[in-house]
């Protein structure tokens, strides 16, 4: 093993205790081994301690309020927002709108901008390889509107099938949705090449960038797409909140999402004028206290850097492949390591993911078994469900031993 | 190891009672546990009597799901539709064995959600399931 991946796990050992729940045991004797982190980040105890603080002395509603406690929590709130917009590299903070979560944003897309631009028979085109929630909402507009919704296929090694895509780019889709990086395969898509393709025929670009703003470096300037979005709980952040950027120009053709406070310039008795972005999006009294913890978040992942992250969760994910391959009868889904984020979904032959998911837990070992709200991706590969492993910025190389320990009693258990 | 995995249970895992389809059967019901998207059919045929003279269970899952499939095909033969609308989670239970938590109970419940569902079916009524 050379020096800087010794430095680099001595340096993740030091953030574990950053982390209150990685030093929890599962039960006496039994420390917690946390591979689920793509389902949900374990937090930081900056970020906890900041949520903790805003309530204890600063809670109070935001905008509008003049008393001191009223301008401390906006300041907190707004600040949480700039924090974000410069970690994804926003040209402004009106580009960045707090929603409930990624899910909750890209159907702020699909209500607003998709209801308003949709028309019967228009296009719109999303990949094989996309969680439910970047599939549902548009399949639920296509409905609505009569409109069509075609998937771009995924290739036996998990990438995007790029011939296809071009094939249904020339049909001149209004909107292409796409992840940047699969929560099963662990796939890191061409974000920059697809955007600039799509842009070529007029259609917009959304991307699902839960799996890649908590694990990579995301410029919003070099991806080029249209819209972003992300949650907070999976990025050290609490949850509850989550994250839609959108270009400027796009979203001030909108129209508003849900109706209520903030989100209005003037009311009159029978009609109303939007409020600017981003307040336009932003009804009622938002998630304050976890825009704070989401603030803490992005400061607690700059101060690691994103590219140090992403350089981390290479190395661990390359030895979880070379580990779990080694085991028989284990198949592991998707591209290779240097292609693919902190993730491993595979299959034990013989053994049912919830099984499998079972007997590890008895280890310790946190694993998600089931279709990872990836169904149709499951169909692809004809499995019912898969046992995904995911890693981030606390997991080690001793984790992933202890998951191939524990998949060995899985084997002697079904033997 | 752990009661959950208890030789019965797997051995009715690897060697499943009653596996396969039935053709012609008096009913047959088919479900899924949306948590993973198992699937699970059961296809049943009736004597004279209107008891159970033949079952058959097809269908993919865990080794509890699959267990208790096997399990509950074996207890019902020669039952009664009423005796299987009696049937409950208890029921499952006491043929597992084991103890379950809240997510796994929908695993070992299933095979009886399904049958209980196609026993209703077949006299024109809907079943609710009430776990």
């Amino acid at each position: 093993m050379d020096s800087a991946r010794v430095d680099s796990m001595e340096a993740v050992a030091a953030r574990r205790s950053d982390f209150p729940a990685l030093a929890r045991e599962v039960r006496p004797g039994v420390p917690l081994i946390y591979l689920d982190s793509t389902a949900t980040s374990q937090k930081p105890l900056a970020v906890i301690e900041a949520m903790d603080r805003y309530y204890r002395q600063s809670n109070a509603n935001v905008h509008r309020g003049i008393h001191t406690l009223a301008e401390e929590a906006t300041a907190l709130y707004e600040g949480g927002r700039e924090k974000v917009r410069a970690l994804i590299k926003a040209q402004s903070v009106r580009e960045v709108i707090f929603t409930r979560n990624a899910t909750e944003s890209i159907n702020l897309v699909a209500y607003t901008w998709g209801r308003a631009n949709i028309k019967p028979r228009d296009l719109i085109v999303y990949t094989e390889m996309e969680h439910h929630s970047n599939l549902v909402p548009w399949q639920m507009l296509a409905a609505e509107k009569g409109a069509e919704v075609r998937a771009v296929p995924v290739t036996e090694d998990g990438e995007l099938d790029r011939a296809a895509l071009m094939a249904l780019l020339a049909r001149r889709p209004k909107l292409v949705c796409v992840t940047h990086m699969s929560n099963v395969l662990g796939t890191i898509n061409p974000i920059t090449e697809i955007a600039a393709e799509a842009h070529t025929v007029g259609a917009l670009v959304l991307v699902d960038a839960a799996q890649s703003v908590p694990h990579l470096p995301v410029d919003v300037q070099t991806l080029g797409a249209d819209f972003l979005a992300f949650s907070g709980h999976k990025m050290c952040g609490p949850t509850g909140i989550g994250v839609l950027w959108g270009r400027q120009s796009v979203l001030e053709g909108m129209p508003p999402f849900l109706g209520g406070g903030d989100m209005i310039r003037r009311v009159h008795l029978y009609d109303f004028k939007p409020n600017d972005l981003p307040y336009k999006f932003e009804a009622g009294t938002p998630p304050i206290a976890e825009a704070v913890g989401l603030g803490a978040a992005v400061d607690y992942l700059n101060s690691i850097g994103m590219d140090a992250i992403q350089a981390h969760e290479q190395t661990i994910t390359a030895y979880a492949l070379e580990r779990l391959e080694e085991v028989p009868g284990v198949r592991v889904y998707g591209p290779a390591a240097e292609r693919r984020g902190g993730v491993a979904a595979f299959s034990v032959a013989g053994v049912h993911p919830h099984d499998v998911a079972q007997i590890l837990d008895r280890f310790g070992v946190a694993v998600r078994a089931g279709h990872h709200c990836a169904m149709p991706l499951h169909d692809r590969y004809n499995l019912p469900a898969t046992t995904r492993a995911s890693f981030y910025l606390y997991s080690t190389l001793a984790d992933v031993d202890r998951l191939i320990d524990g998949l060995y009693q899985v084997k002697k258990v079904f033997g | 190891m752990d009661d959950l995995y208890r030789e019965v249970i797997l051995d009715h895992y690897k060697n499943p009672r009653h596996h396969g389809t039935l053709d012609p059967h008096d009913f047959s019901y088919e479900d899924e546990n949306p948590l993973c998207g198992d699937k699970l059919r059961i296809d049943v045929r009736l004597d004279g009597a209107r008891r159970v003279a033949a079952v058959a269970f097809s269908g993919r899952g865990c080794a509890i799901s699959q267990a208790a499939a096997s399990m509950l095909s074996e207890a019902i033969v020669g039952k009664s539709l009423d005796e299987i609308k009696r049937l409950g989670r208890d029921d499952i239970l006491d043929l597992l064995g084991i103890e379950l938590g809240p997510v796994r109970l929908k695993c070992a419940l299933l095979s009886l959600k399904v049958l209980k569902a196609g026993a209703y079916g077949l006299e024109g009524q809907q079943y609710h399931d009430e776990d």
